[in-house]
C-alpha cells in the first residue's frame, strides 16, 4: 500500500479516536464516576500536622 | 518510615532545592541579561562568557528549579491521592540525588565549554546517561504508586503529571542518541536537517510536556486545593489532557520556519499549533472558573494570586504562541527578542508562578505549620514578581518588534536600510529594563527563601498520616490496576 494512504488512515483513525475521548467524556453514564474523581483532592485529611502532635 | 504515613521527606528535599536551584537559575539569567546590556561584564574569562552561561542558565531554571518543583508536587499530589506511599524504596532517594548530581555536573561542564550544542539538551553524554537512569527510576516510583493506589480512580492532575514523566522519557532517549568520540564529547546519531527536525520535536515537546503537562498537573492539584473547590469541570479536563496529547507532538516544525526543513512539514507544524490553541485555553478556562463563586478570596489570598495570575499568564503565552508559528508572523518575529518575551511570559509568569503558588502551599504543611512564616512577604513577592515580568516581557516584545522591522527594510535600490549593530544600538535600553525586571524577579525569589527559612525554623518535619481504607469516603474500591 502507498505509504501517503497510511499517513491519512492514521491521521483519520487519531481523529476519529479523539471524538470518541470527546463522547466517552462528555456521556452521562461518567457522571457519577467523574464528580468522584473530582473531590479526590478535597476528601483527603488535610490536618496531618495536628495529628503528628498527638503522636 | 512506615505503610501508613506519606513520604514527605523526599518532598521537602526537592522543594526547598526548587528554591535554591530557582536563586541560582535565576542569579545566572540576570547576569547575562547584565552582559547583553553591558558586554564586558563576562570581565575577558571563557568560563563567564555568554555563550557558556545561557545554557547554564536555561538549563538550571527549566531542570534544576522547574524539574525539581515537578519532583516536589507530583510526588507530594500523587501520593495524598492515591492514599499510598511512593512506591520504590531506595529509587525515590535515588530520584533525588541522581538529579541533584546532574544539576551540579551541568553546572561544571557548560562553564568550562563541554556541549553537545543542541538548545536545551547541551549535557553530554555521560551525563545524559544519567538523567535516562534517573528518569527510568521517576517513572516507576510513580507510575508504581499509581498501580498501588487505595481508591478506585486515577486524579486527573496524576494523568498530566503521567504524561509528562513517560514523554520526556521518550524525547530525551531519541534526542540524546548520539555518538561519543571520547569522555566529554559526541555527535548527534542524526545528520542534517533531520538533526533539526529531532532537535525540535524534542525542543518543542519539552516546551509541550516538561513546561506545560506537568505543571497542568500542579494546576490540576493545587488549585482546588488552595481555593476548597473541586476543578470547574472534571470532563473538560480529560478532553484537555487529550487534545494536548494529540496535537503536541507535532508543533514541532514551527522553530524551523523558512528553513531546510521541506514546506510542508513548516505548514504541518504551524497549523498543529494553531489547533493548540483550543486546548490550551480549554485548561485556562477550567483552571480559572474553579475559582467560580469563590472570587473574594481572590483579594485576600496572595497564594492564589500567584495560581491564577500564572494561569492568565498562561493564556497568554499560549495565544502569542500560536500566533507566533504562522509563517508571516515568524518571518518578523523569528530571531529577535520577541521569542525571548514569549519564552519568559510562558517560564516566569506561567511555570514559575504556578511553581512558587504550588510552593507556598506545600511548604507549610510539609513542616508542620497551617501557613507560611510571613503572608505579608508571600504578598510582596507576588507584586515584584508581577511587575518583574511585565518589565520583562514588555520590553522584550518592543525590542524584538523593532529588531523585526530593522532587519526587513529595504531602501528603493533594495540595499537594506540599517546595518546589523545599528539594530543592537536601538536594544539597548530594552536590555537594560529586561535586566531591571528580571533583577526584580530575583528578589522575590530572595524574599520566598527568606520566608522559606523562617517558616523551616519555626516548624518541624512532619509525615502525612495515610487514610485507612474504609476512610475512602465512598471510593473504597479496591484498586483494579
Amino acid at each position: 500500500m502507498d505509504i501517503n494512504a497510511i499517513r491519512a488512515g492514521v491521521t483519520v483513525a487519531a481523529l476519529i479516536t479523539f471524538l470518541g475521548i470527546v463522547a466517552w467524556a462528555w456521556s452521562s453514564r461518567r457522571r457519577a464516576d467523574f464528580e468522584a474523581a473530582a473531590r479526590l483532592p478535597l476528601e483527603e485529611d488535610d490536618a496531618d500536622h495536628a495529628r503528628e502532635k498527638e503522636q | 518510615m512506615n505503610d501508613t504515613q506519606y513520604n514527605y521527606k523526599v518532598v521537602r528535599q526537592f522543594a526547598v532545592m526548587t528554591v535554591i536551584w530557582g536563586i541560582v537559575g535565576m542569579l545566572v539569567g540576570v547576569i547575562i541579561a547584565a552582559q547583553l546590556a553591558w558586554p564586558a561584564l563576562n570581565f575577558d574569562i571563557p568560563w563567564l562568557t555568554y555563550g557558556r552561561l545561557r545554557p547554564l542558565h536555561t538549563n538550571a531554571v527549566i531542570f534544576a528549579f522547574g524539574g525539581s518543583a515537578l519532583f516536589a508536587t507530583s510526588y507530594y499530589a500523587v501520593q495524598r491521592t492515591c492514599h499510598a506511599r511512593l512506591f520504590g524504596g531506595p529509587l525515590v532517594a535515588f530520584t533525588f540525588w541522581g538529579w541533584q548530581i546532574v544539576i551540579v555536573l551541568a553546572a561544571i561542564t557548560l562553564p568550562l565549554g563541554y556541549t553537545t550544542a543542541k538548545e536545551y539538551a547541551e549535557l553530554e553524554w555521560p551525563i545524559d546517561i544519567l538523567i535516562a537512569l534517573v528518569w527510568v527510576a521517576y517513572a516507576i516510583v510513580f507510575f508504581g504508586t499509581i498501580a498501588t493506589r487505595k481508591v478506585k480512580h486515577i486524579y486527573v492532575a496524576n494523568w498530566f503529571f503521567g504524561a509528562f514523566i513517560l514523554t520526556v522519557a521518550l524525547l530525551h532517549i531519541v534526542n540524546s542518541a548520539e555518538v561519543p568520540a571520547g569522555f566529554l564529547k559526541s555527535y548527534s546519531a542524526y545528520a542534517g536537517v533531520q538533526d533539526a527536525m529531532v532537535q525540535w520535536w524534542y525542543g518543542h515537546n519539552a516546551v509541550g510536556f516538561f513546561l506545560t503537562a506537568g505543571f497542568l498537573g500542579m494546576m490540576y492539584y493545587f488549585i482546588p486545593k488552595q481555593a476548597g473547590r473541586p476543578v470547574y469541570s472534571y470532563r473538560l479536563s480529560i478532553v484537555h489532557f487529550w487534545a494536548l496529547i494529540f496535537t503536541y507532538m507535532w508543533a514541532g516544525p514551527h522553530h524551523l520556519h523558512y528553513t531546510a526543513l521541506p514546506d510542508w512539514a513548516q505548514s504541518i507544524g504551524m497549523i498543529f499549533s494553531l489547533i493548540l490553541l483550543a486546548p490550551s485555553w480549554g485548561g485556562m478556562i477550567n483552571g480559572i472558573m474553579t475559582l467560580s463563586g469563590a472570587w473574594h478570596k481572590l483579594r485576600t489570598d496572595p497564594i492564589l494570586k500567584f495560581l491564577i495570575v500564572s494561569l492568565s499568564f498562561y493564556g497568554m503565552s499560549t495565544f502569542e504562541g500560536p500566533m507566533m508559528s504562522i509563517k508571516t508572523v515568524n518571518a518578523l518575529s523569528h530571531y529577535t527578542d520577541w521569542t525571548v518575551g514569549h519564552v519568559h511570559s510562558g517560564a516566569l509568569g506561567w511555570v514559575a508562578m504556578i511553581s512558587i503558588g504550588s510552593l507556598y502551599y506545600l511548604l507549610p504543611r510539609l513542616f508542620g505549620r497551617t501557613e507560611m512564616y510571613s503572608t505579608k512577604a508571600i504578598t510582596l513577592h507576588f507584586w515584584i514578581t508581577t511587575i518583574g515580568i511585565v518589565l520583562y516581557i514588555a520590553s522584550m516584545w518592543i525590542a524584538g518588534v523593532m529588531q523585526g522591522l530593522m532587519w526587513r527594510a529595504v531602501n528603493e535600490d533594495g540595499t537594506l536600510t540599517y546595518t546589523f549593530v545599528e539594530s543592537v544600538k536601538a536594544t539597548y535600553p530594552y536590555y537594560v529594563i529586561r535586566l531591571t525586571g528580571g533583577l526584580l524577579v530575583l528578589s522575590g525569589m530572595f524574599v520566598m527563601a527568606w520566608n522559606m527559612f523562617k517558616t523551616i525554623a519555626a516548624g518541624k518535619a512532619v509525615e502525612g498520616q495515610i487514610p485507612p481504607v474504609s476512610a475512602g469516603s465512598g471510593l473504597d474500591a479496591p484498586a483494579h490496576a
